[in-house]
């Protein structure tokens, strides 16, 4: 059991609160905003959770500090409050795009990762793809991949549309660091249909022309059930389908993946899986540090 | 016919949207030969790029045969007068890739987005402006808002930095009076601070006739593609619309027996087909489906063995815009499962 604090009470940190609220490996410390009137802070106290709009400031004035705190505001405040947490011995992990640790995706690299003081939980669309892309690379060389999220207009907040190639750039580094693919491309595509349209994820890999296919679609489906442990609502859409080498892409063949990725309706709605993918895969990472002991490794 | 009219400047995208036509497929050599016959033809303003825009080279969207940085490079290096424009999707192509187009010598920087998501372009547009790159909005896919609610995008790329928004019929979809109302919207909320554009397609064959309807309502910029190459059934032909205009008594600067000679001899000889309204692209026109899912429909059918059209109308019905080509073949996977189970 960890204790752990949320930084930040808007849309995110209120349904990181939600599922932490469910862990039995997680205590919630506290929720700490800036704004006494935020809906996640009112949310936090109906819950009976000690709640703060005082920010970082209160926190690390408690007699109590929290094991873990789960930052949910911007890149600019967790540079800022980053390293204080770690001045004062508290592990982060990092929801922002500010990407102050390594990244982590919890079925791929966070066995490795877990005595690291700030990990960063890259972007929604890495931690729907990124497994997908790891499936296939710890099988094969995957000289390239690229992914396409497409996620409801509505669930894009102001932060991701100022700075929409933070998303593009930072997800493409995290295919090719935590992924394992030599070079790797992200796309995101904003969707404001209504209702609104679930997130959806597509994955291409090239894989060498002889790969076999049968190992790599089964090492994609292992990976998919792995991941819906924590998103119950991940899915593939289809079989992984497999081309032929082509001349235009390098010689080599490719397989395509289909992703569905539905939240789970705790704070944001079912439509918002761009957003519950990434509270859920923070809410793992956080099991995971909690079940690991001294001298244990994580055994997943 | 010699009425003054006023000024319109044509932009012509055989480069860029005709790209999609070409699979991406454009050797410098093309490109060299197109710049060539449009830049002595008169044509102020040339967009090379992928047909996704900077960055667009991709599986998702096809790989380009050629670099699309040495592409502008040479057009650049070809052009005497013309200025050498690019296409940026936020969201595929990054602030870096504008850079590396600049540092080639691109001039204009038009950036696209989906009609109602204009706010994703503001970081692409202050980039733009810092590099003194001129600057072009881009609202795709425009048919699917109202005129009001367009201008309100369009207000949004304006305050970020544009200085001309574009009503873009990306699916061929406008039927003369849609594209009148939506350029007299822009023209009313803009027009004291930035110029309006129209960027038609042909998909019901109406590229032109929108494009004259769009000038004789306020546009001053309008696109066009030398033989129609683009994607869907194509773009409003350069040499029709620098005809047209020159009739209707309009100065674009181009001189129409130039722009013929550079459809006919430049372009037409290396075209894989002529852009063509057959059943899909009207059917594109007629749902209101993103002109370059085309070719996608196509492959994915011919892949999964279910007809382009069916896939196309299910595109229009999920309300699918540009960029998610990924979705044409999780359609088609669909259809064939459909199938599957009704045999």
């Amino acid at each position: 059991m960890l204790t752990a604090a949320i930084v930040g009470s808007g849309n995110i940190g209120t349904d990181l609160l939600i599922k932490l609220l469910r862990s039995e490996e997680i205590e919630v410390h506290s929720m700490v905003g800036v704004d006494p009137d935020s809906d996640g802070l009112a949310r936090a106290r109906d819950l009976g959770v000690r709640t703060s709009a005082e920010g970082v400031d209160w926190l690390l004035a408690q007699d109590d500090l929290p094991d873990l705190v789960f930052e949910a505001t911007s890149a600019k405040a967790h540079q800022a409050h980053a390293p204080r947490y770690e001045e004062a011995g508290i592990q982060a992990v990092d929801l922002t795009p500010a990407a102050v640790g390594p990244f982590v995706c919890p079925p791929v690299n966070l066995s490795g990762l877990a005595g690291t003081p700030n990990l960063n939980m890259i972007t929604c669309g890495g931690q729907a793809t990124i497994p997908i892309v790891h499936a296939v690379s710890r099988l094969v060389p995957v000289p390239y991949a690229e992914i396409v999220a497409s996620i409801a207009s509505r669930s894009a907040g102001p932060g991701t549309r100022a700075n929409i190639d933070e998303f593009t750039q930072t997800t493409a580094r995290a295919i090719e660091q935590v992924g394992g693919a030599a070079r790797g491309k992200a796309i995101i595509i904003l969707n404001p249909v209504e209702p609104p349209m679930i997130m959806r994820d597509t994955v291409f890999c090239a894989i060498p022309p002889d790969a076999d296919t049968a190992a790599i679609a089964e090492s994609i489906t292992e990976m998919a059930a792995r991941v819906a442990e924590y998103v119950p609502g991940y899915r593939l859409r289809a079989e992984p389908q497999f081309d032929e080498p082509r001349d235009d892409w390098g010689g080599n063949a490719r397989v395509a993946v289909f992703l569905e990725v539905k939240g789970n309706g705790d704070y944001l709605p079912p439509w918002a899986g761009n957003l519950d993918i990434m509270t859920a895969a923070a809410a793992r990472v956080g099991e995971e540090l909690a079940r690991l002991a001294p001298g244990e490794k994580v055994t997943r | 016919m010699t009425e003054e009219n006023g000024r319109i400047r044509i932009t012509d995208s055989t480069l860029r949207d005709g790209s999609h036509a070409m699979a991406h497929r454009f050797t410098e050599e093309q490109v060299r030969g197109v710049v060539h016959a449009l830049d002595s033809a008169g044509v102020e303003v040339i967009e090379v790029a992928h047909g996704d825009g900077l960055g667009g080279s991709s599986f998702n969207y096809g790989f380009s045969l050629e670099d699309e940085i040495k592409l502008i490079a040479a057009a650049v290096d070809e052009a005497k007068t013309a200025r050498i424009a690019v296409l940026l999707l936020p969201g595929v192509g990054t602030v870096e890739d504008l850079r590396r187009a600049h540092d080639a010598g691109a001039s204009v920087a038009r950036i696209a987005t989906h009609c109602t998501e204009a706010d994703v372009s503001l970081q692409h547009f202050a980039a733009a402006r810092d590099l003194g790159m001129e600057t072009v909005g881009f609202l795709m896919l425009s048919h699917r808002i109202g005129p009001a609610e367009l201008a309100r995008q369009a207000r949004i790329m304006v305050d970020g930095g544009a200085q001309c928004v574009y009503v873009v019929d990306s699916a061929g979809a406008m039927v003369l009076a849609d594209a009148q109302a939506r350029v007299r919207a822009l023209v009313e909320e803009i027009g004291h601070e930035a110029q309006v554009g129209f960027h038609g397609h042909q998909n019901l064959s109406l590229g032109v006739a929108n494009s004259v309807l769009a000038a004789q309502n306020g546009a001053r910029q309008i696109d066009g593609a030398l033989c129609a190459l683009g994607a869907g059934a194509g773009n409003a032909p350069t040499e029709v619309v620098a005809a047209t205009f020159e009739r209707l008594g309009y100065t674009t600067g181009v001189d129409v027996q130039g722009v013929m000679a550079a459809a006919e001899d430049v372009v037409r000889p290396f075209l894989p087909r002529l852009p063509f309204a057959d059943r899909s692209a009207i059917t594109q026109g007629y749902a209101g489906v993103y002109s370059s899912f085309l070719l996608h429909a196509e492959r994915a059918a011919e892949r999964y063995g279910v007809p382009a059209h069916e896939i196309l109308q299910r595109v229009g019905e999920a309300g699918y815009v540009g960029g998610q080509e990924d979705m044409i073949i999780d359609v088609a996977l669909r259809l064939v499962e459909e199938r599957e189970r009704a045999s």
